[in-house]
């Protein structure tokens, strides 16, 4: 009985110290929201508090959706979906490639190239910045869509470093078979090693959408006309206090800009514990 | 092993495969690259020619800028204090919820959540606002009692450690990675060691820790790397003030190159950061001999 007990009351400890914890970390989450519920007059009056005193959300989306400067927010929106989406998949395509040929095929200097990929990853991605401003202003692509796009369509190195992992971790006899079978090499990628590789896709996936959506660094060189802002760029501008003074439209939109991730995440979180787990038996 | 001749069909193949990350490969890092280290030698605004100056630049920086050594400082503590903070916080979270209680897939998301939102702009309006004048931090120590006269942001001496609270706020991702590693520890390890009559804290220190060396040292050489990369926390919500206490090295990079059109300067202060992070990760990999404890007979 007293072992049981004991059980009991640190199974009961337990769920209040991570419960705790799982307010705190999500508290800024819960007060954004709730902020961009409160009315701007009452906002700094009761700050942290997580229930409003005066609602006031339809003004503060509907005044966040106006938009900044004559542009409304969903051109912005519209802009980041399809950079990302644009993006991702070409991230997505074109890091499988590269992990099916670094370790499924055996190619001259593909080591030499894999250690490319990994060197890439050492590098913060910020000092190549001005030399690809200036490649892209020489191809008069600075200012485009098509700049924000460019530097991830090609890959990124820690999703070929994941994708080789999980490759690594499926026999090859599986793709032997196929080509037994008479399987040509991209039927074989596609139709048999695509669907038991579906997991680190997605992880993949999850990642590169992540961090194209939330990308502010190349945007904020490259870019300069409003109408081709990205949803960080335009949350910059309501930003400031001198352009824009509506603290509830200002959350309102930074609510509206991470719900696509969540939404993301949310559908796809169950394949991104597997693919992570999955990695981890290898690394 | 004898080396096979590579195939021609295979060479085909690969390079087929590989064409679109080459591509890229070659246009956005390879021809920047040699770009860069050219231009880092040369004075250059964008509208004159490139001149060369030789190490000029590099000179510059390391004698005659004290707004560098400021950034080189403040990014420092940033990493020097975030990391450990950052992983000793995950390993704890993770070592708690690798038992079998009911709910642990709603506390992972809850805590893993930080870490997918943590480089949006939103997050940072959140930061600045909670830790700012009239803020969240304010109104909270006010009701305990305790009247702020700056706010945490606006005081030199607290302003970074908001921004370094932050990024450990973000210790999701470490956390997960984490707690895959701990599932894969043979349980044999921890029953043998029970019935030598060992304690918790010595199975911590004697199994726990010596087999997660690995993945501390994954973890480590990844999140060293990214501390570096800080920039849109100390652009947003400081603008690396007050008095550049949050001045980031690539913030610093950043004006040089758009504030003041330095080009060729900015390009010597990135190459100076490759060189710094380059050094971290030889050390660590000369290093983990020592420490890093890989079982024998693993790949």
């Amino acid at each position: 009985m007293s072992v049981y007990k004991k059980k009991k009351l640190n199974s009961v400890l337990f769920h209040i110290g991570a419960c705790a914890l799982g307010f705190i970390m999500i508290y800024p989450l819960l007060w954004l929201v709730a902020s961009s519920f409160k009315s701007n007059e009452t906002m700094f009056l009761d700050c942290y508090s997580l229930i409003p005193q005066v609602w006031d959300a339809a003004k503060n989306y509907a005044s966040g959706f106006e938009g900044i400067g004559g542009v409304p927010f969903m051109t912005f929106f519209g802009n980041s979906m399809i950079v990302t989406v644009v993006g991702m998949v070409g991230c997505v395509a074109t890091s499988l490639f590269a992990a099916y040929a670094f370790s499924r095929i055996r190619f001259k200097f593909g080591n030499f190239w894999f250690g490319c990929v990994m060197m890439t990853m050492m590098i913060p991605a910020q000092v190549m910045v001005v030399p690809q401003y200036i490649i892209l202003k020489k191809l008069n692509l600075i200012d485009t869509r098509v700049a924000l796009i460019l530097p991830w369509f090609f890959g990124g190195a820690f999703l070929i470093f994941l994708m080789v992992q999980f490759f690594q971790g499926i026999p090859k006899e599986l793709d032997e078979a196929a080509e037994i079978d008479g399987c040509g090499r991209v039927a074989t990628l596609f139709r048999i090693l695509v669907p038991v590789v579906s997991p680190s896709i997605i992880t993949s996936s999850i990642f590169a959408f992540y961090w194209i959506w939330q990308d502010f660094f190349q945007p904020l060189i490259f870019m300069s006309t409003t109408t081709k802002f990205t949803v960080p760029l335009a949350l910059n501008m309501y930003l400031d206090p001198n352009s824009y003074n509506n603290y509830g439209g200002l959350f309102a939109m930074s609510v509206i800009s991470i719900l696509p991730i969540i939404i993301f995440f949310i559908i796809f979180q169950r394949y991104l514990v597997d693919g992570i787990a999955m990695d981890g038996i290898k690394g | 092993m004898k080396k096979k001749p590579f195939k021609k069909k295979d060479n085909i193949a690969g390079y087929l495969m590989l064409s679109p990350w080459l591509f890229g490969f070659v246009l956005m890092w390879l021809i920047p690259m040699f770009i860069s280290i050219y231009y880092s030698f040369t004075d250059f605004n964008l509208l004159n020619t490139p001149s060369f100056v030789g190490v000029d630049n590099y000179v510059r920086a390391f004698t005659q800028d004290d707004t560098f050594y400021q950034a080189l400082k403040v990014t420092f503590i940033y990493v020097l204090v975030l990391v450990p903070c950052r992983l000793a916080f995950a390993l704890f979270v993770a070592m708690i919820l690798n038992k079998n209680h009911k709910g642990l897939g709603l506390y992972r998301t809850l805590y893993y959540i930080p870490s997918i939102i943590g480089g949006s702009i939103a997050v940072s309006v959140v930061w600045k606002q909670i830790f700012g004048n009239q803020g969240v931090a304010f109104a909270l120590l006010k009701l305990i009692g305790i009247e702020q006269e700056i706010s945490f942001l606006g005081n030199t001496k607290t302003s970074l450690g908001v921004i370094i609270l932050m990024g450990v706020w973000q210790f999701g991702s470490s956390m997960l990675i984490f707690l895959s590693a701990l599932k894969q520890i043979p349980q044999s390890l921890y029953e043998s060691a029970m019935v030598d009559g060992a304690k918790p804290w010595q199975m911590f220190l004697k199994i726990t820790l010596p087999q997660l060396t690995p993945t501390i040292f994954f973890n480590l050489i990844l999140q060293i790397i990214n501390g570096f990369r800080v920039f849109t926390e100390s652009y947003v919500i400081t603008d690396g003030g007050p008095l550049d206490s949050t001045l980031s090295y690539v913030l610093y990079m950043y004006r040089r190159a758009f504030t003041y059109f330095d080009m060729g300067y900015s390009c010597a202060l990135a190459w100076i950061l490759v060189a710094i992070v380059g050094v971290f990760t030889v050390v660590l990999f000369k290093t983990q001999g020592s420490w890093v404890h890989y079982e024998a007979g693993r790949e």
